[in-house]
């Protein structure tokens, strides 16, 4: 009878719902894995196993091209952005609460806010107007559009390190005849690093993600990855797809591991 | 005169926010500290003691005042040009670095070649007894070695004048005497200058050369243990340090009346009009309700407190008295509340404190 | 009154706080913030006959969002087309909070019920759909429901349908995706409330005879309303801003707003009626902030 007994927490049919959310959300992206090994040309008829999608689509130029595209982007954006972040964090937290200090929240937060196409129309004009001007077509406009909606993820990470870290800390390095730019140097940034990585890779991902600002800010023949993949899904659906989703997918799922490892060892 | 004195602070005043919201952390203190000198600031907690020191250490700039470091103004200096080191109360060691690059990071800041600062770290080591682990990092150290690590760190640089904001704090009992007694053979073997902020007044009595008492940002008195315990200047010093028994009375012509009409014997030099006498507990005797130039009085409660027992009585007017008596080997003191006694004041006991 | 050298160092520290933010905040303001106003401009002009716009003052795009001119006889209509667009953005973004609501809540008292270890592993489970690719996700959706895809195949193989069920190119299917996509961004806030909520209380509630749906909803749901709140916010906003999803699983006839300024910007020529559209969006989601900014405040006030 003991493992009958009333449990408090239980609220009944939320355990079997709760299962139930689990097995919708991996059962789309588990089917979408397999067929990438599938030997036959459909994603929803297995005709056997097989690898050969994985080196047909690495042998597709614009797959190739696309994904290095992607991979530049998202390297400058996240280094950019994480950047810019780790300044922010600095000039934001841990001083007397000010006015400037909400406007910049709010600035920083802003990508979250707006949707995604409002801006993407906006830097499709603005952009629009320096292509003319400049006459400069390069990968510079998506690096800038990725960095800037990457900061609020670089920045979350980095704030929240720096909001847990104990001020006596910075004090002491000072008594102790650090100069601003030592104790920075020797004392806040080494206990910020994990946050800095932490930044990094959520900014990465991030911009690895987007589709709807890429594909308003490239040019012609500025595919990334995300943005071919909308087209070929409009087209004719191939299982070449489904073998970049799931490096994708695995892209992700190392990241994150590797974010949750860094986070919560230093708590 | 003025080469032995280490720290002075002139008038130094901090107010922390702005308009109606301003609060006065510290009232115009001025205070000189000597040179090798164990000096405690004691207060309860809000009284200004932490400001004070951060202001000498240079984390705050003084709204007002100047402070003084052998005979130079420092009031405008950042904490990293002064010779002055903190013990913080929470330690603040570097959690990604080892006890010994803790120990190190000074003299490091310094820029101090390395073997210098090698040396250091070795002779600071063994000076708090932590030589086996120095390559430890600070959260795999027990609150007590953390304590001596930041001890070690603060010390390494050879700095003028150590503070030391409640460093014993956070400690349990028994290490915090083993601590204090520590501290004090520091200070001896170091010989530099000691300011030690708590609120625990015990502390401040069995540690210090000399004590500034403060409460609401101001000093109320200065003076060695013994003048400060035997001699308060005040009622708010004499009930803070230890435990005191207070009478109302005047002193008209140069002879003590308690405000019930009794005449006490007391050094009244100085005083008139409406005056607090204040006695310790253990300078109050208890003798017959019968006996001569006794005050009557009534047994309410005896709290044994093993060495001793607390005796709490009431007088004709209904002002309390503790008295406290030492334990016979019996244990036994033979008083029953609700008996009637009479009770007298050692000579010298009663000191008497304006209003 | 504080001193001129306290001043001095506060002023210090205040424009060191601008001087760290200035390149973050050069950046958004270049490239997220600032083209917003650009937007604001463009909503005015007239459009360009290939694209882009005239430099004229015009009104047209804003009247155009609700009405339609008769190109005969130059009288206004209501824009049934327009409105209808507009009426599925809300209807699908209301559908897609309450589903994702109705699914999350179980789901995060679920997570925040286990035992610490369990708990760290589940929430990580729903993290990582909610890093996946949105893209991955909506095509994965699509790959389920399209007519050659695995369910109708499933279906025609085991012989319960005879032909493929249209489910891709739905509103349903819009809705169903992004059901699926946004259901992370309702679990996370409502497992915060859960994991902030005291266990003691249904302790309380029991034994004051409360039964289990009286301590759902007269203990449970008050406490953690605002993560509710939160929860429901963050999926309705970008559901209301969706692209991709009714891209993919809506095709070109199920449009939503997102997709109808994309069209205005492409084959639709008409630059300032997207940008009248994007404000009127901008505006939908500032209402909705708003709404959620105030409840919030409300809720910590009583808190």
């Amino acid at each position: 009878m003991a493992n009958r007994a009333f449990s408090i927490a239980r609220l009944p049919g939320f355990s079997t719902l709760a299962v139930m959310v689990f097995v919708m959300l991996y059962l789309p992206i588990g089917l979408l894995v397999l067929f990438s090994f599938n030997a036959g040309p459909s994603p929803a008829i297995w005709e056997g196993f097989s690898l050969q999608w994985y080196p047909r689509a690495w042998a597709n130029e614009q797959v190739k091209d696309a994904t290095l595209r992607s991979l530049t982007i998202a390297s400058f954006a996240a280094v950019i952005s994480t950047s810019v972040a780790v300044l922010a964090a600095l000039g934001t937290t841990r001083r007397k609460r000010s006015a400037g200090q909400t406007f910049v929240y709010l600035m920083i937060n802003q990508p979250l806010m707006v949707p995604e196409i409002v801006t993407a129309v906006a830097l499709l004009i603005l952009f629009g107007f320096i292509k003319v001007a400049t006459g400069y077509q390069g990968l510079g406009y998506l690096i800038i559009a990725h960095s800037a909606f990457c900061i609020p993820f670089a920045y979350l990470p980095i704030r929240a390190r720096l909001e847990g870290m104990d001020l006596a800390l910075e004090t002491a390095a000072a008594d102790l005849y650090a100069t601003p730019w030592q104790t920075f140097r020797y004392v806040t940034l080494p206990l910020l690093m994990p946050a800095v990585i932490a930044g990094l890779m959520l900014a990465f991902i991030t911009s690895l993600d987007d589709v709807v600002i890429s594909l308003f800010v490239k040019s012609a023949g500025q595919d990334t990855l995300p943005t071919y993949m909308l087209g070929q899904i409009r087209r004719n659906m191939t299982v070449e797809v489904n073998a970049i989703s799931t490096l994708l997918i695995c892209l992700t799922i190392i990241m994150l591991t590797a974010f949750f490892l860094l986070t919560r060892r230093n708590e | 005169m003025s080469k032995s004195i280490a720290v002075e602070a002139r008038a130094a005043r901090k107010d922390y926010g702005t308009g109606a919201h301003t609060v006065r952390a510290l009232d115009g203190v001025s205070v000189s500290i000597d040179q090798g000198e164990f000096f405690t600031l004691l207060g309860p907690s809000g009284c200004g003691k932490t400001t004070l020191l951060r202001l000498i250490a240079g984390f705050e700039t003084p709204t007002s005042g100047q402070i003084f470091l052998e005979g130079q103004d420092i009031t405008a200096d950042p904490p990293n040009l002064r010779p002055i080191n903190t013990v913080f109360q929470s330690y603040a060691l570097f959690p990604h670095l080892s006890v010994a690059e803790n120990i190190g990071f000074g003299l490091q800041m310094m820029g101090r070649p390395k073997a210098e600062v090698n040396h250091a770290v070795e002779k600071m080591l063994a000076l708090v007894q932590l030589e086996s682990l120095a390559s430890r990092k600070s959260q795999q150290l027990s609150g007590g070695q953390q304590q001596r690590v930041a001890l070690a760190r603060a010390l390494a640089p050879r700095p003028k004048v150590l503070l030391l904001d409640e460093p014993l704090s956070a400690l349990d009992l028994k290490l915090r005497k083993e601590m204090q007694r520590e501290l004090k053979r520091l200070q001896a073997e170091t010989g530099i200058t000691f300011i030690f902020v708590t609120h625990d007044q015990e502390e401040a009595l069995t540690m210090s050369d000399r004590i500034a008492v403060m409460q609401s940002g101001n000093i109320l008195q200065i003076g060695s243990p013994r003048e400060i315990y035997n001699h308060p200047v005040d009622r708010f010093v004499a009930d803070f340090i230890g435990e005191t028994n207070f009478l109302t009375g005047r002193v008209e012509a140069g002879r003590a009346t308690l405000t019930s009409g009794e005449v006490l014997s007391a050094d009244v030099t100085g005083h008139a009009g409406k005056v607090t006498f204040a006695v310790r507990p253990e300078q109050v005797v208890i003798c017959a309700a019968d006996e001569a130039d006794c005050l009557a009085a009534t047994i309410v409660e005896t709290v044994y407190f093993g060495t001793d027992t607390h005796c709490h009585m009431r007088l004709g007017d209904g002002t309390q008295i503790v008295a406290r008596l030492q334990n016979a080997p019996s244990g036994e003191i033979g008083l029953a509340p609700g008996e009637a006694v009479g009770l007298r004041f050692e000579p010298g006991a009663l000191q008497v404190l304006a209003q | 009154m504080t001193s001129a050298a306290e001043q001095a160092a506060d002023r210090k520290a205040r424009r060191a706080g601008w001087l760290l933010s200035a390149p973050a905040l050069f950046l958004l303001i270049i490239a997220a913030s600032g083209p917003l106003i650009i937007i604001l401009i463009y909503s005015f002009l007239e459009p360009g006959k290939y694209g882009n716009v005239e430099w004229v003052f015009s009104t047209d795009a804003w009247v155009g969002i609700l009405y339609s001119r008769d190109i005969f006889d130059g009288t206004y209509k209501l824009a049934d087309a327009h409105l209808s667009i507009f009426w599925r953005s809300v209807k699908l973004s209301l559908y897609t909070t309450l589903f994702a609501f109705v699914f999350g809540f179980p789901t995060a008292w679920f997570i925040a019920t286990r035992s610490p270890r369990m708990r760290t592993a589940l929430l990580f489970l729903i993290t990582i759909p909610f890093w996946t690719n949105l893209l991955v996700r909506t095509f994965a959706i699509n790959q389920i429901i399209r007519n050659e895809g695995v369910l109708n195949t499933f279906l025609l193989w085991i012989g319960v349908i005879d032909d493929p069920i249209q489910l891709i190119y739905t509103d349903f299917a819009v809705f169903l995706g992004m059901t699926y996509v946004y259901l992370p961004l309702m679990v996370l806030p409502l497992f915060a409330a859960f994991d902030r909520f005291d266990m003691r209380l249904l302790e309380a509630g029991y034994d004051l005879y409360a039964s289990r749906w009286q301590v759902l909803r007269k203990i449970v749901f008050p406490v953690v309303k605002p993560g509710v709140i939160a929860g429901s916010i963050l999926v309705f906003i970008p559901s209301m801003g969706a692209f991709v999803t009714p891209r993919i699983l809506g095709g070109g006839r199920n449009m939503m707003i997102g997709n109808f300024i994309d069209l205005q910007f492409g084959a639709g020529r008409n630059w300032p009626l997207g940008a009248a559209l994007s404000v009127t969006l901008l505006v939908i989601v500032a209402v909705a902030l708003a709404v959620y900014v105030r409840f919030a405040n409300r809720d910590n006030g009583h808190g």
